[in-house]
């Protein structure tokens, strides 16, 4: 249904979209944010990119090294990624695997410390207080496991932020 | 069967393998972890996102309240203009421009004598005598923190030191980190009680090792601004020299009538509470304006502007400003050579360009020509005000003479000042709009100065403005407060700024931290954040958000219910074959073009409009019947429009009650009532007749006695949904007791 929507978005409402994100953290109305702030308003456009991604798009649209991104570089090249679909939503059923595939006994869940040696080791690891942050939210128990399935269904899935 | 790991992106390279088995699953595994973390990521921006714009709307709503409680001043002043003297309407609130009162200092310590008033037996809170001890400070917080509340026999006796005392201070104060003492900084505490009990719990209670400066809005919004003030004069009379209170915009009787402060002490204080506001007001207006911390710290509530001059601020009589909306009054003389207060009432304000401000460094010429007071922020119409005779004579006289004082003054001034030096010509006009400036001003971060349109009073200034300012001064920091923070402090211009507000979770439980600032001998400022509430401490990031933000979709929704016949005209205008449907874009326009909010309604769409079809239309009269106002049973016959347009202006609408209410009481009478809608009417531009009003009055009158309780009346105009009307127990619309039992009885409701 997603896609379905996305096929008859016209360039225009792509640009209203991307404006109205933009525009959220753009805290001195003269269409500026802080570079940090733009791989926030790239996911919240229902956009699933690594960190490698991510870093090339704020590459391209950072005004030198002042650290700020103006909207005018920003648009043409978010309104693309957005036609182009480049970062496509994960579906759900691939997250619960992906837990699955590091639940190698089948038990259900995940220790912490298993979690974290992946989370913090492989991959596109998590900093410290990345990982601090993600066991507090998954973490709702006092043995130390995650309970995967439930994390999945508690965080929820906002494929497509209109 | 691996298709789903296709399309992943880079992932890096394992480690030496031993089996070609072995590896995949690692490869695998890291595969995993990728999309873990990406899926991760994601949930974490869009919680933030969702930070960031409920954070926006309690902001917005906040200041165009402001701003609301400003142009309701201003079109109260414009019926000033209009209204002939002798009508109804304008005797009903030019109370609040002019001061009918002319008295003695006598006489006001007599009227707010406390020596009459009994405490009985039965009273449980604590006894204070004077000269107060810090036992007694002490006692008078762990009552507080045990909810107990203190008589207003002691209550009075309190504030009548404390207003002795205030009179001795300066405008601005100066205190000195001497003795390697640390300076403890708290911002904007708006009755918030267990801020306040939390930063003494953490930091300790103000003493001689432990001095304080509390920089303003105290009160207003919270439910405990008459307790906090209690404290903070307790621990001021136990230490004068160590605890420093600064005014804030909300230490105004104007803006406490509107944000809850007149009321909560009207509550608390049924009988003499009228009393105590009354010595308040005067408190607020001995408020010291500002500290100086070693010559090179400025402490103070708003901000600066580009002629914010201290050796002005110093020197202005700061009493004779009771609120920053309204003109200063005027300290005479009479014949007998006792000090009489009494309003000024001077053609030179209405020909004050003085509000009218350019970007940057225009000059104010105070002797401009009129301007439409639709340009104008903040009015003075005090001069419009019918005198008798023989004070006449006396004031055309005074006003010769300041008139002709201001005339020379201002033509020297225009003569040969440069730009960047305000001259203090002890004019009472620019000393308001220093006030005014300090007391509203935010930071922006473009450079120059330029009015404050978001609030109504005050200017946004910019970096070179504090960068002049300090270099002027010879400081190196201004400290303020006056706007909410997510982290309770936030740095600005270069960290030459700092905004530090300690009411955590102002707009809703998790909104945000609150935080205090110590300074030691070396002036750098070590900030401490906290939050008030246990339950906060157990929530997770996410729950909080959560909470905070249906909290402000509520807030949203009853906004725009409450606008529901200017949306539907907006939105017929975008449907014009009349299908009953909109685009998401075009309801998003509707929605901006009536409520003035600048959020981002979009992106709002999907919280605030569950009746969206498949192909992403929104069928605009289904969404009002989802948004519906549980509406007044028993008011059918009232029409729907004069209810909504009740609702949507009910902060209005009691802030002209409690205005008119000039005695304080709560209640207003039913031919009050009725001259209010037609104030209201007229602002408006709304055709009400007076059969309307009449059927409302009766409705709201229930037990026809002629007069109407404020409260009550407000009380009827909430969205709750019928569990919680149920338990208030009352409304104005659900008839009588038995009616209720009746309600109760249903299941289906």
């Amino acid at each position: 249904m997603a896609e379905n929507r996305q096929h008859t978005e016209t360039v225009s409402d792509i640009h209203k979209k991307i404006t109205t994100a933009f525009k959220l953290f753009d805290y001195d109305a003269n269409n500026t944010v802080d570079a940090r702030e733009i791989s926030t308003i790239v996911f919240s456009l229902g956009c699933f990119p690594s960190q490698a991604d991510l870093h090339q798009i704020i590459a391209e649209v950072e005004e030198g090294s002042s650290g700020y991104v103006h909207l005018d570089t920003f648009l043409p090249v978010m309104t693309k990624v957005l036609l182009e679909h480049r970062f496509p939503p994960i579906p759900v059923e691939h997250i619960l695997r992906a837990f699955e595939v590091l639940d190698k006994e089948n038990k259900g869940h995940l220790e912490e410390g298993e979690l974290t040696k992946y989370m913090t080791e492989e991959g596109e690891p998590f900093t410290n207080k990345e990982m601090e942050e993600m066991l507090a939210v998954l973490l709702n128990n006092k043995r130390g496991l995650v309970y995967y399935r439930d994390a999945v269904g508690l965080l929820g899935f906002d494929g497509v932020m209109k | 069967m691996l298709s789903w790991l296709r399309g992943i992106g880079t992932v890096m390279g394992c480690g030496v393998s031993k089996s070609s088995q072995f590896h995949k699953n690692s490869r695998k595994a890291i595969k995993a972890a990728v999309l873990i973390q990406r899926w991760y990521r994601q949930y974490v921006a869009r919680t933030e996102m969702r930070r960031r714009y409920t954070w926006h709307i309690f902001q917005s709503i906040e200041y165009s309240g402001e701003q609301a409680q400003i142009k309701l001043y201003n079109f109260l002043g414009y019926l000033m203009d209009n209204f002939t003297p002798a009508s109804s309407e304008r005797n009903l609130i030019s109370h609040i421009f002019r001061e009918h009162e002319v008295c003695l200092d006598a006489e006001w310590e007599r009227y707010f004598c406390y020596k009459n008033i009994e405490v009985p037996e039965v009273y449980s809170g604590p006894h204070l005598t004077f000269p107060l001890t810090v036992e007694q400070a002490v006692g008078l917080l762990e009552a507080f923190r045990n909810k107990k509340q203190l008589h207003s026999r002691y209550a009075l006796q309190l504030l009548l030191e404390t207003w002795k005392l205030l009179r001795m201070l300066p405008n601005i104060n100066r205190i000195s980190t001497c003795q390697s003492k640390e300076i403890t900084i708290c911002g904007d505490l708006h009755g918030q009680l267990e801020d306040l009990l939390l930063i003494f719990y953490k930091n300790g209670v103000p003493s001689l090792e432990k001095p304080y400066v509390f920089n303003g809005d105290f009160v207003d919004r919270g439910k405990d601004s008459i307790e906090i003030l209690l404290i903070l004069f307790s621990f001021l009379l136990v230490y004068p020299c160590d605890v420093y209170l600064n005014r804030g915009n909300h230490e105004d009787h104007l803006i406490n009538l509107r944000y809850g402060f007149t009321k909560e002490v009207l509550t608390k204080y049924k009988i003499h509470g009228k009393r105590i506001l009354k010595l308040l007001q005067k408190i607020f207006s001995w408020l010291p304006l500002a500290t100086v911390i070693d010559q090179k710290v400025l402490v103070l509530h708003g901000g600066i502007s580009d002629t914010t001059d201290l050796g002005v601020l110093a020197r202005l009589d700061r009493h004779n400003y009771v609120s920053a909306m309204r003109p200063p009054k005027k300290r005479n003389s009479s014949s007998s050579g006792v000090s009489i207060d009494a309003d000024l009432e001077e053609d030179i304000w209405n020909t004050s360009k003085i509000f009218q401000r350019r970007a940057s460094v225009s000059y104010p010429k105070p002797l401009g020509p009129r301007d439409c007071f639709q340009n104008r922020s903040l009015q003075d119409f005090s001069g419009r005000i019918k005198v008798k005779m023989e004070d006449e004579l006396e004031s055309s006289r005074r006003r010769e003479s300041v008139y002709q004082l201001a005339i020379n003054r201002s033509e020297k001034d225009v003569l040969g000042v440069s730009n960047d030096s305000v001259t203090s010509y002890d004019n009472p006009k620019e000393e308001w709009r220093q006030i005014l400036d300090l007391l509203w001003s935010d930071p922006m971060s473009q450079d120059g100065c330029i009015p404050n349109e978001v609030r109504g009073g005050g200017c946004y200034w910019g970096p070179d403005i504090t960068e002049d300012f300090l270099n002027k001064h010879n400081m190196q920091l201004i400290i303020r407060s006056h706007e909410c923070k997510q982290e309770g402090y936030e740095f600005c211009h270069n960290r030459k700024v700092l905004t530090l507000f300690s009411a955590s979770n102002y707009y809703d439980v998790g909104s945000n931290r609150g935080a205090y600032v110590k300074l030691g001998p070396d002036l750098v400022p070590y900030v401490i954040q906290y939050q008030a509430s246990s339950l906060t401490r157990e929530l997770t990031a996410r729950q909080s958000v959560g909470r905070t933000e249906r909290s402000a979709l509520k807030v949203l929704r009853e906004q725009l219910f409450a606008h529901k016949s200017d949306l539907i005209c907006a939105f017929k205008k975008f449907d014009k074959e009349a299908t009953g449907l909109v685009s998401l874009n075009d309801w998003a326009s509707a929605v901006e073009s009536v409520m003035h909010l600048d959020l981002p309604w979009r992106m709002l769409c999907s919280q605030l409009v569950s009746c969206k079809s498949s192909d992403g239309t929104i069928d605009y009269n289904d969404w009002f019947n989802e948004l519906a106002f549980k509406g007044p049973n028993a008011a059918d016959h009232i029409d729907q429009s004069l209810l909504e347009t009740l609702y949507r202006h009910r902060s209005t609408l009691e802030t002209i009650f409690r205005i008119i209410d000039t005695d304080n009481s709560g209640f207003i009478t039913v031919e009050d009532f009725r001259q209010t809608w037609k104030l209201l009417s007229v602002y408006l531009k709304m055709e009400i007749t007076d059969e309307d009003i009449s059927h409302l009055a009766v409705t709201i009158d229930s037990n026809n006695d002629g007069s109407i309780d404020i409260d009550e009346f407000m009380e009827a105009f909430r969205l709750t949904d019928k569990k919680s009307r149920l338990e208030r127990g009352r409304s104005m619309f659900m008839g009588t007791v038995t009616d209720l039992t009746k309600l109760e009885g249903d299941p289906s409701i």
